[in-house]
């Protein structure tokens, strides 16, 4: 540059450096219009699809879920039209703010509040979080106008799953829920995220999903950068699932539910002429209609403190000694090894084997067969097993159906335990006593069935078929009937005994003359059994509840020409007479008689509080006063899987002979036996499964 | 131009850069339409009310002397420094960053007018400075205090878009000064080794994020990156002729972001095409074509760099937004000059047109008294 620098030089520079400036800016203009033309033109394609994506949605339309039907052709799970709000995480900006801003206008309480919060943290993505269902247009409207500023709001119509009697079908129907992150990654289908969209959870609604399912319609709409629908431009319709017809008849499932009252109870009723099941209950249940919006915290605390065990299906995975309800299967053996029925065994009040003595209830004089059943008589039974041996019972308990798992869509049915020497040997290494043999003879001991089983025996005697338990219509041999299902391998006669001995013990001298059912001409037979649930040295019958003897009853009618059977187990019901008889008895008259059985249960319910519903809701609002928003969260689908299918613990404590002193008098039911099995009262409470304790069930089968 | 049926005072005025101009401005008037659903308002009919009103003050501006340009320079560049450093007192006690001043009758943004008036001082400064300085420190050192001093009290509040519109002026003004050109090689370097530093410790986090996006719009489709990717598939799906007025569904469903103000140009894209982004490409060469010509032929040199420099604001503005919108540039939040709605930016880039005008209006006088 030049040393004297004059305004001419420096005008000279402005001019030069003036025209590098405007090339400069020329080159940028070039620049801006080539980059222009570059999108718009040769990117056209690309950009072109990019806004059309940008523009339309593609959203699909959940199915209408196909309906569960009972034999009858009435819903046991329906549809119904429902306006819904979901949030979808993705979208949404502030997810606390937007929520409290929502509550008003849904008018949602504290407590539904946290509920969903519990909901937004675990969800992620576009997996959509349900905020209300089953509003009325009132409160959808109020939603649907404020969308535009509530981005991540998605208020929609659709339809929510029914269940018509609630907790009366829970634990046989299961629920119904939105699918879990672990549900999407297994199944990476777009239709699991859509809101409003549920599979099912547990039981049939579980097992049947892919049937009930359906296929979804698809709508495509024009929607703004915040998700809002400006109009649809196209739709198709879904195709609902398909229905699943059951053997189960609705209006029992529910009467036999709410009979069980406030008592922990599973009741299973079986068709005799096809082995359909006709009611599957276990009380108190969990109302699915609750379960399907999504489990809130206060209605899980609920469900967790219940010593009743809402959260286990009792009917196919509570585990109960039989007790004395295996007698007239007992009698088939007896018989089929060569005891005459009409031999008589003298009870003294026991009976005495090597330097032990084993204690019987009464001393019931002369008894033969029929009358052992009749009276219940312990000393009868164990004089008869020393006989033939023990091995003889087993294999017929299995025949008719004790220790068995059936071919039926329900997940965690357990099999239970028929005890023989091989199972003792493998189990505890120890060699088979007497003293074992006379503890199964009667139901006790290591011997563990379920309440299906005890009403597949039941239907199985009644019939003298081999009747296969059948919870679909098209499983369920309707047309065979009676010469479907192979004979048992007995003669009339020799299933005439236990048939009449139950006969006497309802309508004769027995053990359940209390709950004698007289309709017309038609009469019931059962048989009554009590089992011990501790090591006690006396019945507990007035002490803790949970320290009580379970109650137990079989039963079929007419007795002539028996079309239904029926097993009851009332959990810590003390005697099976006492609890479980007039339980079956109100049933089996719901049966013949539906409107006096009503007319008697809706008396009851005046003394309970209601149904199980009215008695559920009220709880609700007790607890919720109680607690507020203190209650701790819900696990999840996880946990809420574990307390429905405990794992069966499996106690490796030595076996101690069940009877421990020699020749003192006193009978079995004072030994503790350590069971096999968990009691169903044991059951984990999740998340902590570990904590379940074996629980000691020396067993007294007597009565 | 012949306009022989006006009378004198309409005959005066630069219809040169008054047609063109006028016409971007109804155009963007339209583009503000569409984007409004097909109303007037809120935004249409306001932009055409704030060009006039600031076409009015231009013309004013164009009749004020050079002398008395050249006495306001400095105290009106002291007033917007003290106004700069208010906003930022009543920011801090207001609690938040604050870049307005609320006048009662209207609220008055001081570092958008710091933009032309760097121009003003630094023309003012080196109009004199002695020539024979040209080349020493003295060149120098007092012009950076005077671009730095805004810049800084700009960049807190902090709006870097603002701050660099009015250090790009000045630089600009700076280098047309005359002044070495090793002092810019020199200076480049040293903004390259400022630059990473200045990203790490002085941008904010909102601001870094712009920067990083800008590098790799695709990899941030929901989150930041949207903004760019958004504006290119506007400009992208309009192809040669643009969906027509009112069909632009990148704008219509809310996709494009603020297409009102700094998206303006996608969302007259998406409408008009190519061909509508030549037309706004031809105005604004016409409109800097104009300026530099005025500039070359300008009496003497505070003329020269005044008007060099007021052109150079309203290209940076322009450039720097169109260069955003097609994802050449970071996303820096400034309007694209007569075609966004918004009264400051209006405001601006009027009183950098009508001193343009004054510049000419002196050329004019002065080859009259000197022929």
């Amino acid at each position: 540059m030049a040393k004297h620098i004059t305004s001419g030089t420096l005008h000279n520079s402005f001019d030069r450096r003036s025209v590098v400036l405007g090339s400069l800016q020329g080159g940028i203009g070039l620049l801006l219009a080539t980059r222009m033309g570059y999108i718009a033109l040769a990117q056209n394609a690309h950009y072109t699809l990019m806004a059309e994506s940008n523009r339309v949605s593609l959203s699909l339309i959940p199915p209408r879920r196909g309906w569960i039907l009972d034999r009858m052709g009435q819903p046991i799970a329906s549809n119904r039209a429902d306006f819904r709000v979901d949030l979808i995480p993705e979208r949404v900006i502030e997810a606390d703010r937007t929520v409290d801003e929502l509550a008003p206008l849904l008018g949602l309480t504290a407590i539904q509040v946290q509920d969903i919060k519990d909901k937004l943290d675990e969800a992620h993505g576009f997996q959509p979080v349900e905020v209300a269902s089953h509003l009325d247009v009132e409160k959808f409207a109020a939603v649907s106008v404020r969308t535009p500023d509530l981005p991540g709001v998605q208020p929609e119509r659709g339809f929510a799953r029914l269940y018509p009697t609630g907790p009366s079908v829970g634990h046989l129907v299961g629920y119904v829920g939105p699918a879990s992150a672990k549900d999407y990654a297994r199944e990476k289908n777009p239709l699991l995220i859509t809101p409003g969209f549920k599979i099912g959870k547990d039981g049939l609604e579980k097992h049947f999903d892919a049937t009930l399912r359906g296929i979804p319609g698809a709508r495509r709409s024009e929607v703004t950068a915040s998700g809002r629908i400006v109009r649809d431009l196209e739709t198709r319709e879904d195709i609902p699932g398909e229905p699943i017809h059951l053997t189960i008849d609705g209006g029992l499932q529910d009467y036999a539910a709410r009979r069980i009252g406030l008592e922990s109870a599973a009741i299973v009723v079986i068709d005799c002429l096809t082995g359909g099941i006709m009611a599957l209950v276990s009380m108190p249940s969990f109302d699915p209609n609750t379960f399907a919006d999504g489990i809130g915290r206060i209605e899980w605390k609920m469900l967790q403190e219940d010593d009743h065990v809402p959260l286990l299906n009792k009917a196919t995975r509570g585990l109960y000694p039989p007790g004395s309800t295996m007698k007239p299967m007992a009698t088939l053996a007896l018989q089929l090894h060569g005891v005459p029925p009409e031999e008589k065994v003298n009870c003294p009040g026991g009976y005495r084997l090597g330097r032990r003595f084993f204690r019987c209830d009464a001393r019931h004089g002369l008894v033969d067969m029929r009358s052992a059943i009749e009276h219940s008589c312990n000393t009868y039974f164990w004089t008869m097993a020393n006989r033939v041996g023990y091995d003889a019972i087993a294999p017929i308990a299995r025949q008719l159906g004790l220790g068995q798992v059936f071919d039926l869509p329900i997940s965690g049915q357990r099999a239970g335990i028929i005890p023989d020497a091989a199972w003792k040997e493998l189990r505890f290494h120890q060699p088979w006593s007497s003293a074992d043999s006379l503890n199964a003879a009667i139901g006790q001991g290591y011997v563990a069935v379920s309440p299906l089983q005890l009403a597949v025996m039941t239907s199985r005697i009644a019939s003298g078929r081999e009747l296969t338990p059948a919870l679909l219509q098209g499983q369920m041999h309707e047309g065979q009937a009676h010469a479907g299902a192979a004979p048992l391998a007995f003669t009339p006669e020799q299933l005439a005994v236990p048939r009449d001995g139950m006969f006497r013990v309802v309508n004769g001298s027995g053990t359940a003359r209390g709950s004698q059912l007289v309709i017309g001409n038609i009469r019931m037979a059962g048989k009554t059994g009590t089992a011990q649930v501790k090591a006690l040295t006396t019945r507990n019958a007035l002490g803790a509840w949970k320290g009580r003897d379970h109650a137990l009853f079989v039963c079929f009618a007419p007795t002539d020409a028996p079309r239904y059977a029926m097993s009851v187990v009332v959990e810590h019901g003390t005697f099976g007479a006492h609890a479980a008889a007039p339980i079956a008895k109100d049933v089996m008259t719901y049966l013949f008689d539906p409107a006096s059985a009503w007319k008697r249960l809706l008396d009851l319910e005046k003394q309970w509080g209601g149904t199980p519903s009215q008695r559920m809701a009220a709880k609700f609002q007790a607890f919720a006063a109680q607690y507020g928003t203190a209650a701790p969260k819900v696990g999840g689908d996880q946990s809420v899987a574990a307390a429905m299918n405990p794992t069966p613990v499996e106690t490796s404590a030595p076996n101690q002979d069940v009877i421990t002193t020699d020749d003192a008098p006193h009978g079995p039911d004072e030994a503790a036996s350590p069971a096999a099995m968990p009691s169903p009262e044991a059951a984990p409470p999740p998340p902590s499964p570990s904590t379940a304790q074996p629980m000691v069930s020396a067993v007294k089968g007597a009565q | 131009m012949a306009t022989g049926l006006l009378p004198q005072p309409l005959r005066e005025l630069p219809w040169r850069v008054l047609l063109p101009l006028t016409a971007l401005v109804l155009f963007g008037s339209a583009v503000l339409y569409s984007a409004a659903g097909q109303h007037l308002f809120p935004w249409a009919a306001m932009h055409i009310v704030h060009y006039v009103v600031f076409l009015v003050a231009a013309i004013l501006l164009s009749r004020v002397p050079r002398e008395r340009f050249k006495h306001l320079a400095y105290p009106l560049y002291g007033v917007l420094v003290v106004l700069l450093v208010l906003v930022e007192a009543v920011g801090r006690i207001g609690g938040g960053s604050q870049r307005w001043l609320n006048l009662g009758f209207m609220t008055l943004q001081p570092s958008e007018l710091m933009k032309p008036v760097i121009v003003l001082v630094l023309a003012r400064f080196y109009d004199s400075l002695p020539p024979a300085l040209s080349s020493s420190w003295r060149a120098l050192i007092p012009a950076v205090g005077l671009m730095a001093l805004p810049a800084a009290l700009v960049i807190v509040q902090p709006d870097l878009g603002t701050a660099l519109a009015i250090c790009f002026g000045a630089v600009v003004v700076i280098f047309l000064a005359g002044v070495p050109v090793w002092w810019f090689i020199g200076g480049g370097l040293a903004a390259s080794i400022v630059a990473p530093l200045a990203y790490f410790f002085v941008l904010h986090d909102y601001q870094r994020k712009r920067v990083t996006v800008f590098m790799d719009p695709e990899a941030d489709m929901l989150g930041s990156g949207y903004h760019i990717m958004q504006s290119k598939i506007a400009i992208g799906s309009g192809g040669m002729f643009g969906k027509g007025l009112g069909n632009g569904t990148q704008s219509h469903l809310q996709y494009l972001p603020e297409s009102h103000t700094d998206f303006v140009f996608a969302t007259m894209a998406e409408e008009w095409g190519l061909l509508g982004g030549l037309f706004v490409l031809v105005v604004f060469f016409l409109i800097f074509r104009w300026g530099l010509a005025i500039a070359s032929r300008a009496p003497d040199r505070f003329s020269q760099l005044l008007s060099a420099g007021m052109v150079t604001t309203i290209f940076f503005y322009m450039a720097i937004n169109l260069m955003m919108v097609m994802g050449l540039a970071p996303v820096v939040g400034i309007p694209l000059p007569f075609m966004s709605h918004g009264g400051s930016s209006m405001m601006t880039n009027m009183l950098c047109i009508g001193t343009i005008m004054a510049v000419d209006r002196w050329s004019q006088r002065g080859r009259v008294t000197s022929g």
